[in-house]
């Protein structure tokens, strides 16, 4: 009568229905007393400063994408490392490529700058007459005329 | 009444009232808040490791109240920390349960007289359920706290206001 994915859709039906029984009963069940200091942001206990939703610096973006490449890289790597023996050479020498190809954009990212962190230059304000150093002064106070 | 996972004889079927089901599964999972204050804190890491091991309780610690059921206030409640404490209670989820470990929680303890910086008493910024005495309580104490805390859980009702 039901086919295969007939199966698989009676599965994500109860499974939605186990979901909703769970949370309706929840809410008949449970105390619902809400006040401010409940509701507040959790910050560690502290008094919670300014919205969750903050804007990251976009620099951050490299670097998640650089993570990311290197993650997966190593998710590769654990099972290759399982079935090591049984792949021999090609196993390895197919691995090494694989790195080597990634190796290569790491390279290129290094060269490309994305891992130095600028950090903005101060800016230093320009002022017309600095105070004057210590020769300077004594330059100054011999050429003034003694009264 | 003893716990529910203790009498299944007729043929695994179970009746009961929805409060002993509700409290059985509350006081099972006193999920807890991963806090500590002061030496009091030690004797507690020395409850959750393999000797005398806190989880068999049922007792998992958190790291966000928001998931919490029972704050152990284990040490020394400055008044400076005081405000915290009320907001992390605050932000804990319902039923929430207190409990006071140690002598400095409970009243001052050792700053009663001269502690300038000491709340006498985490009881006066939040409601305490169980107190455990000891300077510090050594695992042993609260592991009787907590079970004290289980028979409160236990004699809950959802119609009665109890705690």
């Amino acid at each position: 009568m039901l086919t295969e994915f007939g199966k698989i859709l009676i599965f994500f039906i109860i499974g939605a229905l186990f979901v909703a029984a769970g949370l309706f009963t929840a809410w008949i069940l449970r105390p619902r007393r809400p006040y401010p200091g409940k509701l507040a942001p959790y910050e560690c206990g502290e008094e919670p400063i300014g919205d969750a939703w903050v804007r990251f610096n976009v620099r951050f973006y490299v670097v998640a994408l650089i993570f990311l490449v290197f993650d997966v890289e190593v998710v590769f790597l654990f099972p290759w490392a399982l079935v090591y023996r049984e792949l021999g050479l090609f196993g390895f020498i197919e691995m090494a490529v694989f790195l080597l190809i990634l190796l290569v954009g790491f390279a290129y990212v290094w060269a490309k700058g994305d891992l130095d962190w600028d950090k903005p230059r101060p800016q230093v304000p320009h002022i017309e007459r600095p105070a004057l150093t210590k020769p300077e002064a004594q330059k100054e106070a011999e050429h003034t005329p003694v009264a | 009444m003893g716990l529910l996972d203790q009498q299944f004889e007729n043929g695994n079927v179970f009746v009961t009232s929805l409060d002993k089901l509700l409290n059985w599964a509350r006081l099972s999972s006193l999920w807890q808040m991963q806090f500590g204050l002061a030496c009091c804190a030690i004797e507690m890491m020395a409850a959750s490791a393999s000797n005398f091991d806190i989880m068999r309780f049922g007792i998992i610690p958190r790291a966000t109240p928001r998931q919490v059921d029972v704050l152990f206030v284990a040490g020394t409640v400055t008044i400076k920390m005081a405000s915290r404490i009320k907001r992390l209670y605050d932000q804990m989820a319902e039923p929430r349960y207190v409990l006071s470990m140690g002598s400095c929680a409970n009243c001052g303890g050792p700053y009663w007289e001269h502690g300038y910086h000491v709340l006498k008493g985490v009881d006066r910024v939040i409601p305490v359920d169980v107190y455990v005495p000891g300077c510090p309580p050594r695992p042993e104490a609260l592991l009787e706290g907590i079970i004290k805390l289980q028979e409160k859980v236990r004699r809950e009702s959802l119609v009665k206001k109890s705690a």
